[in-house]
Parts: C-alpha cells; sequence; structure tokens
C-alpha cells in the first residue's frame, strides 16, 4: 500500500511551496476543527504525491479487468456494458404487478425485480395476516399460480429477475414451476437472489428472517447447491452490506461484515464439499450508497481489492470470475428527509454519481418520496430517469475509474482499506460471521454506530440541509397515497382459498412430508424437496410453518 | 444490544426528576417489519434521560403489547412504523380501551404519511414523530404528555 512506497524524494522545491501553502492555510484557518467522514477516518484539506505515489500503480491499482480490479472489475466497464437499471417493483396484487412491471420494461429497464409483501417475507400467506397491511409494501405471492400471473406476458427465458426472496427461496421454486409449465428450460432461468444473505437478515433487517440461524444456514448451502447443478445461468448469492449500513453500520463496518458474511457462505459450501470454481463466480454483493460520496467511492475500490486477494488466497478460487467483486447499490434511504423532499432528487443524483463512479454493476436510485410513503410511480419515474442522465448526458460511462490516481481518492482507498479489515479482523477473532452474529458482537457494533451518527445530527456537527440546518416552515407537502383496494386485498385472499380448495392436498402433503422428511437427512437436499413441494401446489406459508417445525423459528436477538 | 454507551447529554431534565417515580415507557413494532434502527435509537433517547423503557422488538401481537402495557403499568406506549404497520394501530386502540386502558398515552414514530397521520390522530394516537424529529423534541413531546397526563389523573 501506498504508505510502504510514499514518494520520500519529492525534492526541496516541493517541500518550500507545501511548507508555504501549509503556513498560508494555517495562518487562514488558525483554530479549525479536524474533520472525520463517516467511518472515522480524519480527511485533510489537502492531498499531494506525499500522501500516494503512482510507484504503487501496479501492486495497488493495476489495469480494469484486472487483478486487484481497484480500477474496475472488467476491461470495458460502462463502456462496454452499462449498469443495470434495475428498479425494485412491488406492489398489491398479481395483477397489480404484472401491469406496472410491463410498463416500466417499456420505458427501458433492462431487468426485473420482484418485491413481494412484507407477509410474504415473514412467511405468512395472505389469510395468515391482518387484511389492512396486506399488499401495502409489496405483492401478495403465495402460490404458483400467483407467479404465473406476475409474469404473465413476460418472456422469462430471456429476461434476467432479481427475486427479494429470502430463505427458504420460495419464489425461485414458483417460478421454476412456472417455467416448467411452460416448457421453459430451466437452463435459460436467468437472476438472483436477491435476498440470500440470512445473516444480513438477522443481524439488520429481521423482516426477512424466517428460520433459526442454523436452519438457514443448511438452506443456504441446499440452495447453492441446487443452483450449482440446475441452474447455470442464476446467482444465488446477494451478500447484503445495504442492510447492514442502512442498520447503522459506517461504510466500513458495512465493507467489512459483508466480506466476512462472504467468506462465511463461501467456506460453509466448501465444508459441503461444493467447488469454489463453481460456486463463487456466481456470488454477488448489494451495497448502500450513502452521501458521504468520496468516502464511498473509496469503499468499493477499497472492497474490489479485498475480495479478489481472499478469493484468492483465502478460499483457493483459481478462475479469476471468482475474483471479480460484481455488485448492485442502492442509493440510501436514510439520508433522504421528510423535510422539503424535492431535495431528495439532488440526494439521490450525488449517491448515485458515486455508484457509478465507485464501478457498480447495477443500480436502484431511491424516488425522492420514498420517505413520505410507499413511493408513487411519477416519483419512481424520475428516479430512472436520474440514471438515464447520468449516463446519457453527463458523460460519466466515457472514462473507467475517472477518479483512480486522484492523491486523494487513492489515499482514501487506501485507508479505507485498512479500517476495513481491522473490522474484518475483530470478526475473525470472534470465530468468523457466523459466532459474531450469535453472540450479539455485530448487533452491538451496528447499535453504537448508529447512535455515534444520530449524536453527530443532534449537535450539529453533520449538517442534513432542512432539519438541523436550512430549514423552512413550508408545510411538508401531501403525498396522494397509494393504497391497494381493500376488495381488491379481499378477493386476493378468496383467489387462495379456491387455491388451496381445488390441488390435490395428498399430493402436497406428500411433497411437504418429503421436505420435512429432508430436514433430518443430511444428504437430501432441502431446496429440491421445496421445489417439488410448490410445484404440487404447497404455498408459501404452508411451505415456511413446515420448515419452521424442523428446523427452528427465526427470533432475531431483541435488545436495545 | 450494548447500551453503555456514555452519551453526551444524559441530563435528566428537572420535569421528569421532580416526578414520583420515573417514566415508564414501552417502545415496540407491531405487526410484520422487523426494520429497528429507529426504535432501538429512541428507547436509548428515552433511557439516557431518565426514562424507564421496555423494548419489546419487533413483530409483537396487539394482545401481546395490551398484556405487557397492563402488566408494568407503562404510561405511554410508543409503536414505531416504518413501512405500513402503523396502519393497526386502530386495533391496538380498541384493545387498549377494551382492557381499560383509556389512560394509557399512545405515541407513533416513523414513516407515517399525512393523511394516516390524521386518522390516527382521531383514533386517539396523542403524537406523531416522523423521520427527522429530534432527541429532544421526541423525549421533550414525551415526557410532556405523560407529566401532563400524570397530572389530570392526580398524581
Amino acid at each position: 500500500m501506498a504508505q510502504d512506497g510514499k514518494n520520500t524524494t519529492l525534492g526541496q522545491d516541493f517541500e518550500a511551496a507545501r511548507d508555504g501553502w501549509q503556513g498560508a492555510y494555517e495562518k487562514q484557518l488558525p483554530d479549525e476543527e479536524k474533520r472525520h467522514n463517516r467511518s472515522g477516518i480524519e480527511v485533510k484539506p489537502l492531498y499531494t504525491p506525499e500522501d500516494w505515489s503512482s510507484d504503487d500503480y501496479m501492486p495497488d491499482l493495476g489495469f480494469p479487468g484486472d487483478a486487484p480490479y481497484t480500477r474496475g472489475i472488467y476491461p470495458t466497464m460502462h463502456r462496454g456494458r452499462s449498469w443495470t437499471q434495475r428498479q425494485l417493483i412491488g406492489l398489491a396484487t398479481p395483477e397489480d404487478y404484472n401491469a406496472r412491471m410491463r410498463r416500466i420494461v417499456d420505458s427501458g429497464a433492462t431487468a426485473l425485480s420482484m418485491i413481494p409483501c412484507n407477509s410474504f417475507y415473514r412467511g405468512f400467506d395472505a389469510d395468515e395476516v391482518d387484511i389492512e397491511i396486506l399488499g401495502t409494501c409489496g405483492t401478495t405471492i403465495n402460490t404458483v399460480d400467483d407467479m404465473e400471473t406476475c409474469l404473465a406476458g413476460v418472456p422469462i427465458g430471456d429476461i434476467s429477475i432479481a427475486l427479494n426472496d429470502p430463505s427458504p427461496f420460495t419464489l425461485l421454486a414458483f417460478l421454476l414451476s412456472v417455467a416448467k409449465r411452460r416448457n421453459v428450460s430451466w437452463d435459460r432461468i436467468s437472476g438472483t437472489s436477491n435476498q440470500s444473505d440470512y445473516i444480513s437478515h438477522y443481524v439488520a433487517n429481521h423482516m426477512f428472517f424466517r428460520l433459526a440461524l442454523g436452519g438457514a444456514r443448511r438452506l443456504f448451502v441446499d440452495h447453492v447447491q441446487f443452483v450449482n447443478e440446475r441452474l447455470p445461468m442464476w446467482n444465488p448469492v446477494s451478500v447484503v452490506g445495504q442492510h447492514m449500513q442502512q442498520s447503522g453500520a459506517t461504510p466500513a463496518e458495512a465493507m467489512a461484515f459483508t466480506l466476512a458474511s462472504a467468506i462465511q457462505y463461501a467456506e460453509d459450501c466448501q465444508a459441503r464439499g461444493l467447488d469454489v470454481d463453481t460456486f463463487l463466480p456466481r456470488f454477488t454483493f448489494f451495497f448502500d450508497i450513502s452521501i458521504s460520496f468520496f468516502e464511498e467511492i473509496a469503499k468499493f475500490r477499497a472492497g474490489r481489492r479485498i475480495w479478489a486477494r481472499l478469493a484468492k488466497e483465502r478460499l483457493g478460487a483459481k478462475d479469476p470470475r471468482a475474483w471479480r467483486f460484481k455488485f448492485h447499490a442502492q442509493t440510501s434511504g436514510v439520508d433522504l428527509t421528510r423535510q422539503q423532499p424535492l431535495n431528495n432528487i439532488a440526494r439521490t443524483t450525488t449517491q448515485a454519481i458515486a455508484g457509478i463512479l465507485g464501478g457498480l454493476q447495477s443500480m436502484h436510485t431511491d424516488a425522492y418520496d420514498e420517505v413520505l410513503s410507499t413511493p408513487t410511480e411519477a416519483a419512481a419515474k424520475i428516479a430512472i430517469q436520474t440514471q438515464n442522465i447520468l449516463r446519457e448526458e453527463a458523460g460519466l460511462t466515457d472514462v473507467i475509474d475517472p477518479l483512480g490516481g486522484s492523491y486523494y481518492v487513492e489515499a482514501l482507498t487506501d485507508q479505507m482499506e485498512e479500517k476495513i479489515l481491522a473490522a474484518f479482523d475483530v470478526i475473525e477473532a470472534a470465530g468468523g460471521m457466523f459466532k459474531a452474529v450469535e453472540n450479539g458482537l455485530v448487533q452491538e457494533k451496528l447499535g453504537d454506530s448508529s447512535l455515534e451518527f444520530q449524536r453527530r445530527v443532534e449537535t450539529g456537527k453533520q449538517t442534513i440541509v432542512g432539519v438541523n440546518a436550512y430549514q423552512d416552515d413550508e408545510p411538508i407537502p401531501v403525498m396522494p397515497l397509494e393504497r391497494p383496494d381493500r376488495s381488491a386485498m379481499e378477493a386476493q385472499v378468496q383467489k387462495l382459498k379456491k387455491f388451496k380448495a381445488d390441488r390435490s392436498l395428498a399430493g402436497v402433503e406428500r411433497a411437504l412430508a418429503a421436505m420435512a422428511r429432508a430436514c433430518e437427512n443430511e444428504d437430501d437436499s432441502v431446496f429440491s424437496r421445496l421445489v417439488d413441494a410448490a410445484d404440487a401446489g404447497a404455498t408459501h406459508g404452508e411451505i415456511c410453518t413446515c420448515l419452521r417445525a424442523e428446523l427452528g423459528f427465526g427470533q432475531p436477538l431483541i435488545a436495545a | 444490544m450494548n447500551t453503555s454507551v456514555e452519551t453526551e447529554t444524559t441530563e435528566m431534565s428537572p420535569q421528569i426528576a421532580a416526578l414520583s417515580r420515573p417514566p415508564k415507557v414501552m417502545v415496540t413494532k407491531i405487526g410484520l417489519d422487523g426494520h429497528d434502527r429507529g426504535s432501538r435509537l429512541v428507547a436509548s433517547f428515552l433511557r439516557d434521560a431518565g426514562m424507564e423503557v421496555i423494548y419489546t422488538g419487533p413483530w409483537q401481537e396487539v394482545a401481546t403489547v395490551v398484556n405487557q402495557a397492563a402488566q408494568e403499568d407503562v404510561d405511554c406506549i410508543g409503536v414505531s412504523s416504518l413501512a405500513t404497520d402503523h396502519l393497526l394501530v386502530p386495533k391496538l386502540m380498541t384493545a387498549l380501551r377494551n382492557a381499560g386502558l383509556d389512560d394509557t398515552i399512545v405515541i407513533v414514530g416513523g414513516i407515517v404519511p399525512d393523511e394516516d397521520e390524521k386518522m390516527l390522530k382521531q383514533e386517539g394516537v396523542a403524537a406523531v414523530f416522523h423521520s427527522g424529529s429530534s432527541r429532544a423534541d421526541i423525549v421533550d413531546g414525551i415526557a410532556d404528555l405523560i407529566i401532563k397526563r400524570r397530572k389530570e389523573l392526580g398524581e
């Protein structure tokens, strides 16, 4: 790293000029307080060749598409292939989802995402929860028929679908069942199991947590193995740093915990005997982009570099595709404010630029009204157009890693790397990520960092425009509420009841029993049995209930 | 979670210190959502300000919240909502009334659209704290409500 190879022979002219500048600076700002970024790294007013020297170019940076990938994981980066615009879509009934998703595809989105309703996340069917909240945050999908409706008219063999589908991955099972009905070969089904990172759910986002930790661990490896063997175009793993950062982790901590989780998952797969060069190239990552602009860019550059080394040296991967740190990123909702909400468009734009300069592969930009209610369609459109403007008008894709070689960005990348590795080592010392979350260590760090950030806001050290500075008395605009029609949700519940009445109950019971037996038998695949059960007509709620009975109910550590 | 983190402003307000017993607040999430950053922060704020806090964690049933509120004799129930779980608060209000807990103050914090805020106030919710509310807004707001309610009850 640069610390070792710092330019120490810059000459007398340099030193004289530097001392002159420093004198002038300190004279004009004698009492200036030190500044720190969100990860706690001191940010100096100026960076020079003393902080980073191009002597470190080859070991630390190299060229795009080559290890250590600091400058990007592909030789052509956004010139060859722009990032994928992947907006989250999910609302009310499968029919509503289908209509909106088709409009979004027509407006230029290149891939789909599917966000189910909160009842689904918690492992319940529509008839098991309060009707008041059903379908208010995502689509109600309980059966293979619901999935069929969601994807009506969609060429599922030719489009990539990101499923928000936490363990035990029933959406993927429904999708495979629909493919079977349509005679689409599973070889052609492409996309990602977006929420396979059960550790992040346990730690930071309890909404997605359904099974006990140990049970989720088993399902995870079964699912990766199934995908390895049967679904060559599917990415089974997305490791979600976004949850960690949204829950309070600093950018450096979020990166460290994500890498530690990825190592845990990879080593669990290796323990099962899976070949690292088969499964590791299919690992992807998902991060938050906060408005701390340079820090985020450095976070991504450092993360790429660390992952390449971990994949190669620690996991022993020989296939360079396994060394590439592929990631999706979402602009941070935590930075958005309810006050003067149109300002959020400026925030999202700034975050998105950081993500693009950080070399992301796929992006979701938040709608400005997210902090007021579930995003409206008009606001979601602005969010997509923001990406189009940055790509087509601003010229952000012209040059690969345009900040590479900046004294500041390179020095900060080195410092973020150190900070990330220090947090990573703490997890290692605790026995790895699984143990560190079991005993609450990671949760404690998130709580502390979230409190620390809030304190910076309260004391005014962190300005938030419209909240603790530049406030005005303008009333906060009333957003039109797009809530599902209660009668449509009631009809959805009726549809589920009819589905249950019409199917062969004996077949469902047989399939669920086989799945339950697989839980007891380590040589069997629970996920493979789950795919059979979904195909036989088992509902999402029935599958989750059965697995919870066998593998334990997912109850996160609760403390405050 | 570690709650031993030192805060810069742990001073108890004189109003709270003057009470015969500290304010008792239950911080909870009902319904389905599990995002708990906000509720954990608010629980810390209230504790630091000298209140007794019962933190339930997410996923609570309305009936469980009401039972616990009765057993613990809380002054106030704070419901955190990031998704749309505050739509269940009317059910909570009814259940509290049925249990004879009409005097328990209910407040809601989080992402609450304006139309919903109106509805919640009509249902008897004493205050809604939106995202971006400061620590002082929340702590003082809750303290004032509790002090006023205790006076009304002759305490």
